[in-house]
């Protein structure tokens, strides 16, 4: 049986007024891979990460599809509701609001976006109390203002809490790693890895090995310019690991 | 980014078109000839059947009125209010004073109805539960029913008209009235004294814990009407009150006077919470219409220990200029300022607070919220201020300003006087917008860009509305949605 195609990017022109971030960018991942984008800083990572998920401000020209419809005419949320999930390299503080309240209110306006029945305090507190102690989140946490006052790796966790939580069909991780020491980037990928499954798809952004050591990818692009360069193995990861983006970024200068 | 753009332009559309309470009720009343002068004042006192020294006292008033002139150093700007122009008394003509809510019209108690506020107990009783309010409706100038009277007076709790204090209780109100917003305190207060027209009386004797929450609901129903009430509040030795006033006003292409005077007095360990969700009609989104609101709000702290906070919620009027303020008498004393004023189309708000530290070892606290949406202006203003004899005075003040797209404005005038070397006064102060990045997060997580505002600006607010009651803090919460969004709620 073949596996279907759960995102696919057609030729992606990204910019902000006068300067072009992403050049004709194309990338398909399947259902149930994890692929890794890997590349050096500025080269637009983020911004196709921001893109895929509807952040506005940018001019865009291509397709992003997700499971086979365009997406580009939805808001943010619409495609959340349709599944998409991305992890953010920076976490937003939003003071006041109770974690446990911004948890609630985000996955019942998913599950009522879809035509889903909304989720009952005891059941929903079940959930959450679940996946929180799988990723080592306390209940002080979930008490406290969303990622306000939260450690760098605390804010890591409560991201993939959330994945958890809403079940996405297809993750985006954006440097994940980036501020995690060895234990906390153990008990991030495990629970990423948890999620593993036939049915969804990864795209792990990260410009270090280090991360694909512990969520091992299926394939590895290699980033640079704003377009996807090589594409290959994990094999690849450990050959950026010894050579480095040189080669990338001269091929293209 | 589009969603936030959007929620901007949809808060701009709708914002103060949204008003609710803008219907008017079609009701005789009686006036009194336009204008103002020395034989108003007279009608306006024979209407209440006064004694002459409250008379006398108001024709005082006037004439030191009549030689003073509008303040000026508010950051509002309109234009200059024709006094002349005004009717200075009006009631529904049933009403020269009903005893029970028989004698009430019924269509004031449909408007009351309408707004949301039950006047018959039976109603509130069957009501949900624990919702026991008593509460006190101003319709224009005249007090047109008081619940909960007789249960209150078991306690031994006055809570009735003002007019009716001044001939029940004439040595009550002559000993309090005035005595902490002195007649000559200032342009808006004076005239209020001169021709004040009802307003709730509250006296807590000794050692009583009121037994329910107080509540005023405040109604400017006839044109060209300003309303002035007058409020005062008691709360003897070692007693305890909180109150609640609610406003609203009906949508008119004119502006409308308010010009209120509060005062409240707290005795040797007394308590008084006050608590305000002010609704006046704020004006269409060109600022044409809407209330001015004027209002000279005190509270002494004048027994040791005693302790006075203020809440307030202010979504409405065109122009607010409101500064409740606590004099820390007593020793001890501590005085409280929560606010949550939001504007939107071109509401103009100038408020704040003053605690004036008098006594040895006197607290405050500030917790001030100011949300602009629209093309509105949003001010605080404060005074903390120690005397030479308030020893470790302490004050604690926080100044958050919230901005809702990018043509409104927040400022900050913070005023700090020490004379005394061992005060500890604290100032923090922010001014944020509600960030692309905050809204693009929750929205990522599935919230529409609406519902994405409501909990941002919701999360803002917090600390304040936690200081309301229950009850109301829920009703606060949805105005606020509603002044700012039109969508949700």
């Amino acid at each position: 049986m073949q596996v279907p195609t759960m995102l696919e990017i057609k030729n992606l022109h990204v910019s902000v007024g006068e300067r072009k971030i992403l050049n004709g960018l194309s990338l398909t991942v399947k259902a149930g891979e994890v692929a890794a984008i890997m590349g050096p800083n500025g080269t637009g990572k983020s911004t196709l990460a921001y893109v895929i998920a509807g952040r506005e401000g940018y001019e865009v020209e291509g397709e992003v599809l997700l499971d086979g419809e365009n997406i580009f005419e939805l808001d943010p949320n619409e495609r959340a509701a349709k599944g998409l999930f991305l992890a953010f390299q920076y976490p937003v503080e939003i003071p006041g609001v109770a974690t446990m309240t911004f948890l609630k209110a985000a996955l019942n306006a998913q599950r009522s976006a879809r035509g889903e029945a909304e989720l009952q305090t005891p059941d929903f507190m079940k959930r959450v109390k679940e996946a929180a102690n799988k990723l080592g989140v306390t209940q002080d946490m979930l008490r406290r203002p969303l990622n306000s006052g939260f450690s760098g790796g605390e804010k890591k966790r409560m991201e993939i809490l959330q994945m958890a939580l809403l079940g996405p069909r297809f993750a985006i991780l954006d440097e994940t790693d980036s501020g995690l020491d060895i234990d906390a980037l153990r008990v991030v990928s495990d629970g990423v890895n948890a999620l593993r499954s036939s049915e969804r798809g990864f795209l792990v952004i990260t410009h270090y090995q280090r991360l694909l050591d512990y969520i091992k990818p299926d394939t590895v692009h290699v980033m640079a310019q704003g377009r996807i360069m090589k594409t290959g193995g994990p094999e690849l990861a450990l050959e950026l690991e010894r050579h480095g983006y040189k080669e990338y970024i001269g091929e293209a200068a | 980014m589009a969603a936030l753009r959007e929620t901007v332009e949809r808060v701009d559309a709708i914002d103060v078109d949204a008003y609710k309470y803008g219907f008017f009720t079609d009701i005789e009343s009686e006036k009194a000839p336009k204008g103002l002068n020395e034989d108003i004042v007279r009608f306006i006192s024979a209407k209440k059947s006064e004694p002459q020294w409250l008379t006398d006292w108001r024709l005082g008033a006037y004439r030191r009125w009549l030689t003073m002139s509008e303040p000026k150093w508010a950051r509002v700007d309109y234009p200059s209010i024709d006094y002349q122009d005004l009717y200075y008394y009006s009631a529904p003509k049933s009403t020269p004073g009903p005893t029970s809510l028989e004698d009430v019209d019924p269509e004031l108690l449909r408007t009351y109805e309408k707004l949301g506020i039950p006047l018959r107990e039976q109603e509130i009783l069957a009501g949900v539960e624990n919702r026991r309010v008593a509460v006190d409706a101003v319709f224009d100038s005249v007090s047109v029913a008081t619940t909960f009277k007789e249960e209150l007076a078991k306690a031994g709790v006055i809570f009735c008209p003002i007019s009716e204090a001044v001939r029940e209780y004439p040595e009550l109100v002559q000993k309090y009235l005035g005595s902490v917003v002195p007649v000559t305190d200032n342009f808006f207060a004076t005239l209020n004294s001169a021709v004040f027209s009802d307003g709730s009386f509250v006296y807590v004797p000794k050692g009583v814990r009121c037994p329910m929450e107080l509540s005023t609901y405040f109604r400017i129903n006839e044109k060209n009407t300003g309303q002035f009430e007058r409020t005062l509040i008691i709360a003897d030795e070692g007693s305890y009150v909180s109150y609640l006033e609610g406003c609203t006003a009906p949508k008119r292409d004119e502006n409308q006077l308010h010009a209120a005077v509060v005062e409240l007095i707290a005795l040797d360990d007394a308590e008084i919470k006050y608590s305000t969700v002010q609704n006046w009609y704020p004006g269409d989104s060109e600022g044409k219409g809407g209330i001015y609101n004027f209002v000279t709000k005190r509270g002494d702290c004048r027994g040791r220990n005693s302790h006075i906070s203020w809440t307030q919620v202010e979504t409405g009027s065109a122009i607010t200029w409101k500064y409740p303020s606590c004099i820390l008498r007593g020793d001890g004393s501590q005085g409280e300022f929560y606010s949550i004023a939001v504007s939107n189309g071109r509401q103009q708000v100038d408020s704040g607070t003053k605690m004036i530290h008098l006594g040895k070892n006197t607290k405050s606290r500030i917790i001030s919220k100011g949300i602009s949406a629209g093309r509105s202006q949003n001010t605080y203003r404060g005074l903390v201020s120690a005397h030479r004899k308030a020893e470790g005075a302490r004050n604690f003040t926080n100044c958050d300003s919230l901005l809702i797209g990018d043509k409104c404005g927040a400022h900050t005038v913070p005023y700090i006087e020490s004379k005394n070397p061992s005060v500890q006064f604290e100032h923090e102060a922010t001014t944020s917008k509600i960030s692309e990045d905050q809204l693009f997060y929750a929205m990522q997580r599935g919230l529409s860009a609406e519902d994405a505002t409501a909990l941002i600006v919701n999360g803002f607010v917090r600390d304040v509305l936690q200081q309301l009651p229950m009850e109301f803090a829920v009703e606060a919460q949805k105005l606020i949605s509603i002044s700012l969004e039109g969508s949700v709620g």
